[in-house]
């Protein structure tokens, strides 16, 4: 069974429920029901009509809730068992979908699981497993998101910028349980591409394909991190680089600079270079510095000093160090290495490992004990 | 981001408030504190924050290696000055603030006469997964 159209037909099918004058709530919960029934039937007896046999049993199921519910409101359904669709508005759906899956007032982690259920299609199962919380946790956690917008109409327009919060932070995620968050906040953006014009999204969209395409080069076969500089480059994805500088261009050209654009502009010159030493990280500083400007944040001046360090030796990196909070999440990390870049070994040695007493992940903490462990034999 | 919040028979600071060991309660204080604790885990997978909750065995012991060929050497049970881990809850929130404030209401559980019993909490992140954009 082709469970990628079962996840693309979704919001669709939501769309459908909702002009057929279904709440979202209700809309959204049939229509996980019909998923989960698909998933269990269509292997053995898979459908001529993929959407129509889903918008059949989602609207069943949706019959059967308000059946149950309310007695008045269920006889006028009765008679209208398969209403018609009304005007098709399918990509129209679709975007409100992902503008109120990622309302302003939804917390970032209720918003990623309401998005990955109502426009991706995924089960709450799927995402329970993926974020590594039982399954009726998950399903708390998106209802309590449902009863949160509950009056926000569906055609009202959304915000962009937290829509493409979302799609950042899932693809952040990576890869857990049987879910590709990656793959998926790839489709989801991909998706969302074609149906906006905002060169953000293409933005988005470039950004992580580049990264995607760095995948198989990220970590060893034991699971270990290699870091940047290590990768065997033989095994970036050309493809996906190709097409993601493609997408790229195409929003660049349109000159409307924002975040993501920019921090895809660095991905691609580094997909661009054959080794490290070839990287052109005078042009990658001057991204950073657009970066800095766009967004203001402490992160993305930390990693400017790695590239300052790259450009214009370690003195220099560990001075563009000078003004930032020593607090910052891998700020020892930074400052370890451009210790040792700039030869002092002893120094980077300890830095590393207090960087990797503060790592927030175990792949971080051991990859930064294993440099602590390098450092120190060849002193 | 996951928390664990840890709970201790022994090797908390220093105690805030005094009070008997657990079996010397009343009945009814005991039911009060078990009640409250399934509550509060209760109410946490209704926001959607619960994760996971387990209970310890003051009992058990320190278990070690020796060599090849030799079975593994067993010390314990675990000496009075020990500290020990009587159970944890898992959480998922939002923040490390969003995970204080709750440790904070667990700590609250009712003791005898039904008074809070100000218990040490040891909060604890879990170590993540690297994200896929670093640089």
């Amino acid at each position: 069974m082709n469970e990628s159209l079962l996840r693309e037909l979704t919001p669709a099918v939501i769309g459908v429920l909702v002009r057929r004058g279904a709440d979202f709530a209700s809309a959204e919960d049939a229509v996980q029901e019909a998923l989960v029934k698909a998933l269990a039937t269509w292997p053995d007896d898979p459908p001529r009509d993929p959407k129509g046999w889903l918008v059949t049993a989602a609207w069943r199921k949706f019959l059967d809730h308000t059946r149950s519910e309310i007695s008045r409101r269920d006889r006028e359904l009765a008679v209208e068992v398969e209403p018609p669709a009304g005007p098709a508005a399918t990509t129209d759906d679709t975007m409100r979908l992902y503008f109120l899956c990622a309302h302003p007032t939804l917390s970032p982690a209720s918003a990623v699981a309401l998005t990955l259920r109502a426009v991706g299609g995924l089960t709450t199962r799927q995402i329970a497993t993926a974020y590594l919380i039982p399954e009726a946790t998950m399903a708390q956690r998106i209802s309590r998101a449902k009863r949160r917008i509950a009056g926000v109409p569906l055609n009202q327009p959304g915000d962009l910028a937290t829509v493409l919060r979302v799609l950042y932070l899932v693809f952040n995620e990576g890869y857990g349980g049987d879910v590709d968050l990656a793959a998926e906040a790839i489709r989801l953006a991909r998706q969302l591409a074609a149906l906006t014009d905002e060169p953000e999204v293409e933005g988005l969209l470039a950004l992580m394909l580049l990264h995607h395409a760095r995948r198989a080069s990220r970590t060893g076969p034991d699971g270990r991190l290699v870091p940047l500089a290590e990768q065997d480059r033989a095994l970036w994805d050309t493809a996906l680089i190709v097409e993601g500088v493609e997408v790229l261009q195409a929003a660049l050209a349109r000159d409307r600079l924002g975040e993501y654009q920019a921090q895809a502009a660095i991905a691609a010159l580094h997909a661009d270079a054959q080794d490290v030493s070839e990287t052109d990280w005078v042009q990658i500083v001057e991204w950073y510095d657009e970066l800095v400007r766009l967004t203001d944040s402490p992160v993305v001046r930390l990693n400017r000093a790695v590239a300052v360090g790259q450009a214009d030796g370690p003195q220099a990196g560990l001075a563009a160090l000078a003004d930032l909070d020593p607090g910052l999440p891998r700020y020892v990390a930074v400052t370890a290495y451009l210790t040792e870049q700039s030869g002092s070994r002893q120094d980077a040695a300890k830095l590393y490992a207090e960087a990797a007493r503060a790592a927030t992940s175990v792949a971080e903490r051991d990859h930064l004990t294993r440099q602590a462990a390098r450092v120190r034999q060849r002193p | 981001m996951k928390y664990l919040l840890l709970k201790h028979y022994r090797g908390n600071p220093t105690p805030a408030v005094d009070f008997a060991p657990m079996d010397q309660w009343t009945p009814q204080e005991v039911d009060a504190h078990i009640t409250f604790m399934h509550d509060f885990a209760a109410r946490l997978e209704q926001t959607g924050e619960f994760v996971d909750g387990q209970a310890l065995a003051p009992e058990g012991a320190f278990v070690r290696y020796d060599g090849a060929g030799r079975p593994p050497v067993v010390d314990g049970p675990f000496p009075e000055t020990k500290d020990l881990i009587a159970g944890w809850m898992a959480i998922d929130v939002e923040s490390w603030d969003r995970a204080v404030e709750l440790a904070g209401e667990l700590s609250a559980a009712p003791g005898p006469d039904g008074k809070p019993i100000y218990e040490w909490l040891e909060v604890r992140p879990f170590l993540a997964e690297p994200p896929t954009v670093t640089e």
